[in-house]
């Protein structure tokens, strides 16, 4: 059984019924996971000894804009003893957007949940520190939303007086 | 006969001590180089042998604002970081001028986007806007002799309780 199997065998054995759907694009291997979900799949896919996905690369998001489900979250997560690069995914609609952290199972999304916060507005439940990493605090708007203009709105940023 | 010949004997100059001002303080320009991004690796190669910014009494990267005269903003300049320049600006001693080193300074360049501004001159009173991305030491040399020659036309009076406008107009 190769490693892509062993994973999807492992997976299919306790979430069947929330997995949404399973690819294979170009070798890379991605579940889509309901939204509920995606806690208790991460701490499987961690805490399994097969598998040991103990590493989360990146939290990432996609606004498509029209779809019923707007926005889908990304994560990216690594196992050492695989050698492995597992992606997750997980659709949420709009208003307001909201999906659990995974900071719980991987310190290291702490970070990377606080820039999808930033950049797509989604809120994550329970995140112990959901501030904004990029833009300064105050900034009402989250630029990488598809509605957002590209040069921004006019005022949203505040700039100095113009020295004299 | 050689200047050697001259200063043998005992003699004088007459200058007006605004010249004589003037050209000390255009002859040591001391930058406080503001490289925030690609821009300010153009401006380190300015200061090597090469290209040698030396000549012109500016070799003196001031990391400090409070010894500085000249501050060269090199480089992409955000709205986060505007509050920054702006503050350094204003710790720096008059008289000062500035230098709007590459595209991105000068206008916001390829960033034409929310988080960059669209030139600093919406905030800071720019001397000299430097052309290219980056702008070759040469081209930072050029800016520098304009601002030289700027620095050239002040007198001391000049500084004296004067609004900017007024100082704008009496040195072009
Ligand atoms: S003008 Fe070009 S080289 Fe200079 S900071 Fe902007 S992108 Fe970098």
């Amino acid at each position: 059984m190769n490693t892509k199997e062993l994973i999807i065998e492992r997976v299919k054995e306790k979430f069947s019924e929330s997995i949404e759907e399973i690819s294979d694009f170009r070798d890379d291997l991605c579940f889509t996971i309901k939204k509920d979900q995606i806690v208790n799949l991460g701490k499987f896919l961690k805490e399994e000894p097969d598998l040991q996905f103990i590493m989360c690369k990146d939290v990432t998001a996609i606004d498509w804009a029209t779809r019923k489900k707007r926005f889908t979250t990304v994560y990216h997560i690594y196992s050492f003893k695989l050698n492995y690069t597992l992606r997750l995914k997980s659709n949420i609609d709009d208003d307001p957007p909201t999906i659990e952290t995974v900071s719980a199972v991987w310190q290291s999304a702490n970070w990377y949940e606080r820039e999808t916060w930033d950049m797509y507005g989604i809120k994550f439940i329970n995140h112990p520190d959901l501030r904004r990493i990029y833009m300064p605090e105050g900034f009402e708007h989250h630029p990488l939303k598809k509605d957002f203009p590209v040069l921004g709105i006019p005022g949203s940023l505040p700039l100095p007086n113009k020295a004299d | 006969m050689g200047l050697e010949a001259v200063l043998q004997k005992e003699g004088f100059l007459t200058t007006t001590i605004d010249a004589v001002v003037g050209w000390a303080r255009k002859s040591s320009v001391w930058p406080m180089p503001m490289g925030i991004s690609c821009c300010a690796i153009e401006m380190i190669a300015a200061a090597d042998p090469k290209y040698d910014i030396a000549r012109f009494g500016s070799e003196v990267m001031r990391f400090s604002p409070r010894q500085s005269d000249l501050m060269i903003v090199a480089g992409t300049v955000t709205y986060k970081m505007a509050q920054v320049v702006r503050r350094i600006y204003d710790q720096m001693p008059e008289p000062k001028w500035v230098i709007a080193m590459g595209a991105c300074t000068s206008s916001g360049g390829m960033y034409r986007s929310y988080s960059v501004v669209q030139g600093i001159d919406q905030f800071l009173p720019v001397d000299v806007y430097t052309a290219g991305c980056p702008p070759r030491p040469e081209n930072l040399l050029n800016a520098l002799m304009t601002i030289q020659e700027k620095i050239g036309k002040t007198r001391a009076r000049d500084f004296q309780n004067r609004s900017l406008a007024e100082l704008e107009h009496s040195q072009n």
